[in-house]
């Protein structure tokens, strides 16, 4: 646990509305090792999600540099940070944000199929869904045949899919109840004990309770 | 179990969810392929059947006296005036005729034709026909007679096809030919029904009544005078050597005669069949615009309700241009599938309008007119693409945080 595998130099975010620009983040600098377990914390609007999307490659900061195993996000393209989010980033969401079209077993395949060009004959992908508790009548159901606790196992599964460096989770049991939650968390706590790097974000104390460390964002700065 | 290629899966996936919506807009595309295709299938076949008709005289010219103007004249400058006028200009004299046959003779024959359009009387019935005065021979030689025998005496006639259902004639029937009120009116025999000959440009005797020289003469005079000249061109190479030889020798002082070979007829007529196709066949172009409005709109549709799923996507990893393909392939599949269906409806459709609209499916498999079946059904796939192409690129570019917000 020592070479930074995130790293934020003075990342600021911001929105430009013709009401006047909004600031989502400003000077944000933070490091977070391999194999940390992360909790971003702060109240809604703090701007935990936005730094959660730098992080995750799915926004660019409007200043700053953000580094992601070494490597300067800010010289990269779409292509190329598409391709970071296929391969070394998993993403979990509050909201699951399973593919309808597909079922269980392919929302967990499909990124493996994007990132290799052929399907899964590893059985890597029915590994994961058992690791999760998905067995193998579960997994043949399309996402909306199945509760949020399973939908959010399979997602869970899915961003394990390419074997990513990060593991970025929003409000992961934010839509679930209080023992599914629970469930959810040990799968995660579990991830993080065999040496997977987590960043969460949440505003449930509890929740964070499993992450080493806290990180507080108020008003867009790190408090 | 999903296959390698995960992005047209997706395609076909969201095809067949939205079932009702994907046939009906593919239901348009398939209305604009037989559209297109049958009509165009029509043109082709009435232009082949008509060049095939034509293609039968192709070695066959006409000699016509000069009128000024206008080529295309019919025959017969009305009423009984050409009895003894010795007018130039309305006839091809005997010295004309010695010319073109003396030119044509290494190429083939000619022969003299002289007609009239008159009265005949078939006991109470009375009508007009064309009246053509031919040599014995030639009559033998150019004519096929269906039934009963070729005329010998001066009294003897044989009519066309056309004439002989309409006028009620019959081998051995009497026509009195003439106006009474103008004179004395000629009883001739009928002694052979003609075979059709249907549209031609040298001799049109499906409504005509085909005499003797002898018999024409003592009916209208005109001895050594001719209406127009014919020539049968053994080899159909030498035609226009023909031709020009033939104007050259009669029009060397002034215009005197016209030469037509059935080449410009055809080509008349070849223009005139497909401008009226392409014309047709634009207003079924309207089809398939219609058709591509409606596949715009299932797309943009399609995009719209998938926001979110492409902000899914997009954010575990797919690229733009995948995204890209997702919703084109989803447009293809519409097309191909509308065309598909479209091209086997075409052959269908397109059979029973050529057979209602031309009279004869013989040409339909030519690959002039069968040819229109892929024509259309590349048409109707390709619109379909390009009009994917927008709400693709639409898709495509969505920001991926504010496509996962949309509900």
């Amino acid at each position: 646990m020592s070479s930074p595998v995130i790293e934020l130099d003075n990342v600021a975010k911001v929105y430009p509305l013709p009401s006047g620009d909004v600031t989502a983040l400003s000077g944000i600098s933070l490091t977070i090792d391999e194999g940390e377990f992360v909790a971003i914390m702060g109240p809604s609007g703090s701007g935990k999600s936005t730094l959660l999307n730098q992080i995750g490659c799915l926004d660019r900061p409007t200043s700053g540099d953000l580094f992601l195993a070494g490597k300067n996000t800010r010289k990269m393209d779409d292509r190329e940070l598409t391709g970071l989010r296929l391969s070394s980033i998993g993403y979990i969401f509050q909201k699951f944000n399973l593919i309808p079209l597909l079922s269980a077993y392919e929302n967990v395949e499909y990124p493996y199929i994007v990132k290799h060009r052929r399907n899964d004959d590893t059985g890597r992908v029915r590994n994961l869904l058992a690791q999760v508790g998905i067995d193998k009548s579960l997994s043949a159901h399309k996402p909306n045949e199945l509760s949020g606790g399973q939908q959010q196992r399979i997602a869970i599964a899915r961003a394990l899919v390419n074997d990513p460096a990060i593991l970025l989770c929003d409000e992961p049991t934010g839509n679930l109840d209080s023992r599914t939650s629970l469930q959810i968390m040990e799968i995660l706590a579990d991830l993080h004990g065999r040496g997977r790097t987590l960043v969460m974000v949440t505003h449930n104390p509890e929740t964070a309770g499993y992450a080493d460390r806290t990180i507080t964002i108020r008003d867009g700065r790190v408090a | 179990m999903i296959g390698k290629d995960i992005i047209l899966a997706l395609s076909m996936r969201s095809v067949r969810l939205h079932f009702l919506r994907s046939v009906l807009a593919a239901l348009g595309i398939v209305i604009g392929v037989v559209a297109i295709a049958s009509i165009g299938m029509m043109g082709a076949n009435m232009t082949l059947s008509v060049t095939e008709e034509l293609s039968d005289m192709a070695n066959k010219l006409t000699v016509t006296p000069y009128r000024g103007g206008g080529g295309g004249m019919m025959m017969g400058p009305g009423g009984g005036g050409g009895s003894s006028s010795d007018d130039d200009d309305d006839v091809i004299d005997e010295d004309q005729f010695r010319d073109i046959e003396r030119i044509t003779a290494k190429y083939g024959t000619a022969y003299t034709v002289r007609s009239e359009s008159d009265r005949v009387e078939i006991g109470s019935d009375t009508g007009r026909a064309t009246i053509y005065g031919l040599d014995a021979e030639i009559i033998r030689e150019i004519l096929t007679v269906e039934t009963g025998e070729y005329p010998k005496s001066t009294t003897s006639v044989v009519v066309g096809p056309t004439l002989a259902e309409r006028l009620g004639l019959k081998i051995g029937s009497k026509i009195d030919i003439g106006d009474p009120d103008e004179g004395s009116t000629t009883t001739v025999r009928v002694v052979g029904i003609l075979e059709e000959r249907g549209m031609t440009m040298d001799l049109s005797t499906d409504m005509a009544i085909v005499g003797t020289d002898r018999l024409f003469v003592g009916i209208y005079g005109g001895e050594g005078e001719y209406d127009q000249v014919n020539v049968v061109v053994s080899d159909i190479e030498n035609v226009d050597a023909v031709k020009t030889a033939i104007e050259e020798e009669l029009n060397r002082q002034e215009d005197t005669v016209t030469v037509q070979d059935s080449s410009r007829m055809m080509e008349s007529i070849t223009a005139t069949v497909s401008t009226m196709t392409t014309f047709v066949m634009a207003i079924a172009g309207i089809s398939l615009l219609v058709a591509a409005v409606s596949i715009f709109n299932v797309m943009m549709m399609s995009v719209n309700e998938r926001i979110r799923e492409i902000g899914i996507l997009r954010s575990i990893g797919t690229q733009r241009t995948e995204i890209l393909r997702m919703f084109i392939y989803e447009a293809g599949i519409l097309g191909l599938v509308g065309a598909a269906i479209g091209a086997v409806a075409s052959i269908v459709i397109g059979y029973i309008v050529v057979l209602g609209m031309v009279g004869s499916t013989e040409y339909f498999f030519a690959p002039a007119s069968i040819g229109y079946v892929p024509m259309a059904m590349a048409v109707g796939a390709a619109i379909c693409v390009v009009t994917g192409v927008y709400p693709a690129w639409r898709a495509s570019n969505l920001d991926p945080i504010e496509a996962l917000r949309a509900e």
